[in-house]
């Protein structure tokens, strides 16, 4: 038998961990969420373990069980710092793993979010990437003001009106991701001359407006930041149906999703393939990731018994978008191996604890997937887009 | 006893896109690299400075229709740099500049709160205004304000932004891992705010951070800018460095303060300065005036000339007379996405002082435009310069300084080995950190929340 494929593996960091019980744990620190020592011990962690990068979770409202509103419960982590700023904290005390952060597109500027994953691509030598997130809160509207969402049940997507409201905004977070790869590309790598002789800093030719003009808002450009070191910071999305598969597939180079099952994976793994081919990007890489809750223990009865005691102290049994996997890191590394046939090229993991389960996959899950020759060794040294497979891009406005 | 004598405030600005920073220096690093940030940020807090202060740019700025390339272009996020610095650093603080025009409160506050918890309490905020309609170009929301409502909007942003800041009291996190209360109270974060220019309500969602508002910094010089100033901040960035000019903007706008029931400790002056030194006074004035050929080259001179006259002069010789025909009144359209041009106010004013200046001390073009611009504050020896700003903190025309260095990462070096040892034997600047948080540091009273304020 082949050996397996080596994969990909990343791990998703969320407050004390995906379970709402969590924070309760012996080992969890949750007066110390927003310390910036609780954020570099679990991104160092992550770094020991070799992983390709961590993604840090987002919003512009409170964290909440419901889908569309705050729900005013005390006995879950409520409170979260801007990730950005967060992965830009960590980056000078790491330096090989990818720094992912959540970024909405639907309230804030791409000018400001252009240059702040440029900039922390310059902070840390060429690991940037971006989770970009589409915001359907009717209570972050609130947060700006500025614009108006209609009255819907946003969970119902046979409704027309739900598809309709949906579907802008993942052409609103489409055309969003195009002005900030166009910014990104602004500036030519070498537009920088510093030509004493001619007293000129920059070559102007080499700077570009990117003029785009959509249905939703305009952007004239350059980026005020030059060309960052990856030139293209790594972009990702989280998809659970086709209109965001469908935004993953024309714009993002990571396309995390939910399969319950193998046979599903392939499905999905094969849709988001078709629309790849259909906004002409047949050729390039496209990581397609699932995501999975894992709660991890020495036995199989060890996992459960973990996971029952979260949902004893939570009061209710947990359910997720992602599968759950409960087990051991053996048992999780023959799922991850299997459902790799189905065409999935890594696994965005999702600690149901921290650092507990996090330290079951750097410490546990790791060692064994290299045991079986299908996970790095060593990290190459480069930047996140080579870790992955990634070519650094050609700048779309570059003549030569 | 003598009185001990006043301390001075010290900030070290990150060397921007203006021709003040000489990028053609052989000493002269990137302007974009981390690793130029981290130099600057460490020199600056073995020095013991306050804080280190980071300018923001939203356009490239363009004259006669094109980018400006004489200048150092290109710059970082303010937010994502000053975060990084924070793992760099462990008691400078963090300021730099955010437009209140092109964002939204409840984001900018989000992103200070965060700023704040990451570094423990050093974040600072120099709130600018803006309104062009080039700049808006870069933002969906095109942020186009009336000139006349820019400081009404930076006021009502920052007003929001204090609201949003408070709206969590510190208290509400309480982690009981035994009885499963995360929170003590359910509405925490909990602001309405509705004005002309904000109509937002919800929930924040940053608990407080350790200085609960990060410090403000602003920088009009306008009589709305003082009064928004004496209104609203901590720390004032001028222009005024001398004994007199210094004397005179301090007590204006201190004077300011009563009406809005602070007091004179509240609002720190601190002029922008900055400085050329040498082993003796002789060899700094060499070095200053050698400083100043560099930053105004007979390009730069004309280019600069062009923001007054407002059309295009590059038929003219740097090296000739200025231009015979008076200044074009109204929008300027030559040179776009610069802060002076749109402080220059009576052009044809200007015009007439620079022709009788450059008649009475026979100056060319480029001569002219080196006499009227950013001369160094302080020229000398450390000693000379040490006495120098010393005396202007004691007599009162400063509380401090915000040095700019010429050079990039490199320029405050040598103020920080010789200027600063001279500082502190005088008694008048910290010989090392006694305090925590940014706002500790400035000798500030902790900002009162909202519902504790009287205005």
């Amino acid at each position: 038998m082949a050996p397996p494929l080596p994969l990909h593996l990343a791990v998703a960091l969320d407050g004390a961990g995906w379970h709402p019980a969590a924070w309760r744990l012996p080992d969890a620190r949750p007066t110390e969420l927003l310390t910036a020592a609780y954020w570099t011990d679990l991104v160092t962690e992550a770094e020991r373990g070799l992983l390709d990068f961590v993604t840090i979770e987002d919003g512009l409202g409170l964290q909440s069980s419901h889908h569309d509103r705050p729900d005013g419960r005390t006995d879950q982590v409520r409170g979260r710092l801007d990730a950005v700023l967060t992965a830009a904290r960590v980056a000078p005390l790491t330096s090989h793993i990818g720094l992912v952060p959540t970024a909405t597109t639907t309230h804030t500027e791409p000018f400001h979010v252009a240059k702040a994953l440029a900039t922390l691509d310059y902070v840390s030598l060429g690991r940037a990437g971006w989770r970009m997130q589409v915001s359907a809160r009717p209570d972050e509207v609130g947060h700006f003001g500025r614009r108006q969402f209609p009255q819907l049940n946003i969970t119902d997507f046979t409704d027309p009106s739900v598809l309709a409201f949906v579907t802008e905004l993942f052409d609103e977070a489409a055309d969003f991701a195009e002005v900030v790869r166009r910014l990104w590309d602004s500036w030519e790598d070498d537009a920088e001359i510093r030509d004493v002789a001619t007293g000129r800093f920059v070559d102007v030719a080499k700077l570009h407006p990117i003029d785009f003009e959509g249905p939703r808002f305009s952007v004239r450009g350059p980026s005020i930041t030059p060309r960052p070191p990856q030139g293209q910071p790594l972009v990702t999305a989280l998809a659970h149906a086709s209109i965001p598969y469908r935004l993953g597939a024309r714009a993002a180079d990571v396309v995390y999703i939910t399969p319950a099952d193998a046979d599903i994976a392939g499905a999905t793994v094969a849709e988001i393939r078709e629309h790849q081919a259909a906004a002409g990007r047949a050729e390039q890489t496209v990581h397609v990731f699932a995501d999975l809750v894992v709660f991890l223990g020495d036995t199989d009865a060890a996992a459960q018994a973990g996971r029952d005691r979260l949902e004893e102290l939570a009061g209710a049994a947990y359910t997720s978008d992602a599968p759950i996997f409960t087990g051991t890191p053996q048992g999780l590394a023959d799922r991850l191996l299997a459902w790799q046939e189905a065409g999935l090229t890594g696994y965005r993991l999702r600690p149901a604890t921290l650092p507990g389960d996090l330290r079951a996959i750097t410490r546990g899950l790791v060692p064994e997937l290299q045991r079986r020759g299908a996970f790095r060794t060593a990290y190459p040294g480069g930047t996140l887009r080579g870790l992955l497979g990634l070519p650094r891009p050609a700048n779309r406005y570059a003549t030569v | 006893m003598t009185k001990p004598p006043r301390q001075i405030r010290l900030g070290a600005h990150f060397p921007g896109v203006n021709n003040t920073t000489v990028w053609s220096d052989p000493r002269a690093g990137s302007q974009i690299d981390f690793a130029s940030f981290t130099h600057l940020a460490r020199t600056a807090e073995r020095a013991k400075f306050d804080f280190f202060f980071l300018a923001e740019g939203l356009r490239l700025r363009e004259q006669r229709g094109r980018i400006h390339d004489l200048d150092v272009v290109g710059r970082p996020d303010t937010f994502t740099v000053l975060a990084a610095l924070a793992a760099v650093t462990d008691r400078l603080g963090l300021t730099g500049t955010i437009n209140s025009t092109f964002n939204e409160p409840y984001e900018v506050a989000r992103q200070f709160a965060s700023l704040d918890h990451l570094s423990a309490g050093r974040a600072g905020w120099n709130v600018v205004t803006s309104w062009d309609a080039f700049t808006g170009e870069n933002f969906r929301r095109g942020g186009y304000l009336a000139a006349e409502d820019r400081y009404r909007r930076a006021e009502q942003f920052l007003r929001t932004s204090w609201q949003l800041f408070d709206s969590w009291h510190g208290d509400e996190v309480v982690a009981d891992k035994d009885s499963g209360t995360f929170l003590a109270d359910a509405g925490a974060g909990a602001f309405g705010h509705h004005d002309d220019q904000f109509d937002i309500t919800g929930q924040f969602n940053v608990p407080r951070s350790p200085q609960g508002r990060p410090v403000i910094l602003q920088a009009g010089d306008s009589d709305a800018g003082r009064e928004f100033a004496a209104a609203t901040a901590d720390a004032i960035f001028s222009q005024h460095n001398t004994l007199e000019a210094g004397q005179a903007f301090v007590a204006d706008v201190k004077g300011r303060l009563a009406r809005y029931g602070r007091g004179h400790d509240e609002l720190l002056v601190l002029p922008a300065a900055t400085f050329a030194l040498g082993d003796t006074d002789a060899e700094a004035q060499e070095n200053a005036l050698q400083i100043r050929r560099q930053q105004v080259s007979g390009q730069t001179a004309l280019l600069f000339v062009e923001h007054v006259w407002n059309r295009d002069l590059s038929d003219h010789d740097p090296d000739g007379p200025l231009p015979e025909d008076d200044p074009v009144v109204g929008e300027n359209t030559i040179a776009r996405g610069r802060a002076s041009v749109r402080q220059i106010r009576d052009p044809l004013a200007i015009a007439r002082q620079w022709r009788e200046l450059a008649e009475a001390k026979k100056l060319s073009l480029r001569e002219l435009v080196i006499e009227v611009t950013g001369r160094q504050t302080f020229i000398g020896t450390a000693a000379t310069v040490a006495a120098q700003l010393d005396d202007l903190v004691q007599q009162r025309a400063a509380d401090g300084f915000i040095l700019v260095p010429h050079v990039t990462p490199g320029g405050l070096d040598e103020f920080a080995d010789k200027v600063v040892p001279l500082l502190q034997e005088r008694g008048s600047f910290r010989a090392d950190y006694e305090t925590e948080t940014l706002r500790e540091h400035l000798g500030l009273p902790p900002r009162p929340t909202l519902e504790g304020e009287l205005r």
